[in-house]
């Protein structure tokens, strides 16, 4: 068994309130922190731990706390990002939903590392029964005093607010999560300044992932460099890996960085292996966005090491033979599925999720689900796939946000490593959706 | 917002007059306002349509967003656009139990497409239509987050996960008995059926 710093006690009965969270450790991050530690010191903590940023992009969350801008008499904001909507990822959703506390002591104990009054927590709007679990703790946290004037009788006073969504998974992006949170339209801002410049109503601002503030609740308690003694490399501590497709075992594992992804995929300890007896087909390891990958290149990189859940040896080889650890949402696929049909959901959804404001991104990522469906209803010509491969090049680079790379990756990794598929369907004429018996046969057992 | 909105709905003057939050949901709004400073309360917006639209009937209608404008001190043409930019918001009048399938990648891997189509079959409308009682919408949804547990529908706030067809009739049945409003709001969700 990987050690495990975050869901632990997801088992524990009613860990979800502060009682039972409180008898199993919970908030000691926070009377360390704010009766031992000055805030600097804990933000150096963060720094040796080595943490990174847990919802896509990996970047150093200390390093990024250290960029926050600190003016005279200007408020400082902390925003947790728990606008989760990258698809195959659901690990935020049970961390809130299963030990809300974790969230909310993370929140404390980085406000008083950033030095903010207030803090507010973005959850996407179709969470909205997880965000009543969020307030109904919060509400307890202010009653015993861990939140509000004067924390544990110090000088440190703290208020935690939830903001639900409207449904956008463009707001995932921490500028348009901004603009969402000040009560307009989700369209990303365009960086420099970044948000620890100018942030929420142009304040200086950390946005972080739910678990990445999570996990500095275990980085203040153990330290961290015993924190950075886990994993491997630059890859430290543990990560949330949420588990989806045609795999045994579906759910959120918490893994230490650096087990292997045949560990993964096979062990009954994670995803117990391929339903039915199947072969796994292909990876897609760290959300939609990120390169597929056959399942040759996913278990095993191009120089022939076995690959590791990590983000050094998930983006080995580049993007021609590797992908990214991302936002650890991991779909596995079996030998019956048709990556062009996947990749047509993957690209249906850019479409509806693109905001609009870069026409490489909103015109592109319609050209692309448009170009798809032809193969799907059969109308698709060989020199479509080339068709879709010059779309997807143009949009890489050309946009405000992510969002344009993260609509094009895909395509381009299924067009590398599958290409004989599209080519297949064109010169067919035909699709054949060949896993579909088998899904309605489950619909109908289970 | 003086004379039309997003095609066919138009602004009545008397049907303004009668928006006004109940007691209760005044004192969510309250609420909710006071978690920003008083100078940026339209930050507010967001959550305080997700009140208005379980309040008024499901939907926003432009007098329902006026009125919204009229609280938050903004412009109607600031509710429009934040109102039009977000899914969950809807535009013109659906069921009271509005069923939203994801389709995305897992939910598809899992039989999402069979799902939409036993709706389909069994309620007599198609993706986008509501039912002629009034009781049923079907829509389809991008990725849920309810991956591991697909395929999955949400209805008002309740994730329905692992559906069968079995799954999906006692469902519909429950809610048709029921026969209420659901809402994104409702504290009363139901995520075990």
């Amino acid at each position: 068994m990987g050690k495990k710093l975050l869901i632990h006690n997801d088992k524990v009965p009613n860990i979800h309130t502060l009682a039972v969270y409180r008898a199993n450790g919970g908030y000691a991050s926070v009377e360390k922190a704010l009766k031992t530690m000055q805030p600097d010191q804990v933000t150096d903590e963060v720094k040796k731990s080595g943490l990174r940023g847990r919802g896509g992009a990996g970047f150093p969350t200390g390093m990024k706390w250290s960029f926050l801008a600190k003016p005279e008499s200007v408020p400082r904001y902390l925003v947790c990002n728990a606008d989760e909507s990258e698809p195959g990822t659901f690990k935020d959703r049970y961390l809130m939903e299963k030990i809300p506390h974790a969230l909310i002591e993370g929140m404390i104990t980085s406000s008083y590392a950033l030095g903010a009054k207030t803090s507010y927590i973005y959850i996407r709007g179709e969470y909205f029964y997880v965000a009543r679990i969020v307030e109904a703790a919060i509400a307890e946290a202010y009653a015993a005093g861990w939140l509000g004037k004067n924390i544990l009788g110090t000088d440190f006073s703290h208020d935690c607010y939830v903001q639900v969504g409207g449904g956008a998974y463009i707001c995932g992006e921490e500028t348009a999560l901004l603009e969402s949170l000040e009560g307009k339209r989700g369209n990303p801002r365009i960086k420099p300044p970044f948000p620890a410049v100018a942030g929420l109503w142009g304040c200086p601002t950390v946005v972080n992932n739910v678990e990445t503030i999570a996990a500095v609740v275990p980085i203040v308690n153990m330290g961290g460099e015993e924190y950075a003694k886990i994993g491997v490399g630059k890859s430290t501590g543990t990560k949330l890996i949420s588990a989806s497709g045609h795999i045994n075992k579906p759910g959120v594992y918490e893994i230490e960085l650096g087990i292997t992804v045949e560990d993964f995929i096979y062990s009954d300890e994670y995803c117990g292996g391929i339903r039915n007896g199947k072969k796994l087909k292909a990876v897609v390891a760290g959300g939609s966005s990120v390169p597929i990958l056959p399942a040759a290149l996913a278990l095993t990189t191009a120089k022939g090491e076995p690959r590791l859940m990590t983000y050094e040896s998930l983006s080995d080889g580049g993007f021609a033979t590797g992908t990214m650890l991302g936002s650890g949402g991991f779909i596995a696929m079996d030998e019956d599925t048709s990556i062009v049909k996947n990749l047509f959901t993957f690209s249906r959804f850019y479409h509806h999720e693109s905001c609009g404001q870069c026409s490489p991104c909103r015109e592109g990522t319609g050209w692309m689900e448009k170009i798809l469906q032809k193969f799907l209803n059969g109308t698709a010509n060989e020199s479509d796939v080339d068709l879709l491969w010059d779309i997807q090049s143009k949009i890489e680079g050309k946009t405000i946000c992510p969002l344009g790379e993260a609509a094009a990756w895909p395509v381009a990794a299924a067009i590398r490593h599958f290409k004989h598929e599209f080519i297949e369907i064109a010169q067919k004429k035909k699709f054949v959706d060949i896993s579909h018996y088998d899904r309605l046969n489950k619909l109908v057992k289970a | 917002m003086s004379s039309q909105v997003h095609g066919a709905q138009k602004f009545d003057q008397a049907k303004r007059a009668e928006t006004v939050f109940s007691e209760d949901a005044m004192k969510t709004v309250q609420t909710i306002i006071s978690h920003y400073p008083p100078e940026k309360i339209k930050s507010a917006l967001l959550p305080v349509l997700h009140v208005a639209q379980a309040e008024f009937g499901g939907w926003l209608s432009p007098e329902t967003m006026d009125y919204v404008a009229s609280i938050l001190k903004i412009r109607p043409v600031e509710v429009f656009e934040v109102a039009s930019f977000y899914t969950m918001y809807n535009l013109k009048p659906m069921g009271k139990c509005v069923l939203e399938v994801c389709q995305t990648s897992s939910c598809w891997l899992n039989g999402a497409e069979d799902i939409v189509k036993y709706i389909e079959k069994k309620l007599n409308i198609k993706v986008g239509e509501t039912t002629k009682d009034g009781m049923f919408s079907l829509k389809v949804a991008e990725c849920l987050g309810s991956c591991g547990t697909a395929p999955m529908l949400q209805c008002g706030a309740s994730y329905h996960e692992n559906l069968t067809y079995e799954k999906v009739d006692a469902i519909l049945e429950t809610y048709k008995t029921e026969g209420k409003l659901r809402s994104y709001t409702d504290l009363d969700y139901k995520n075990t059926l």
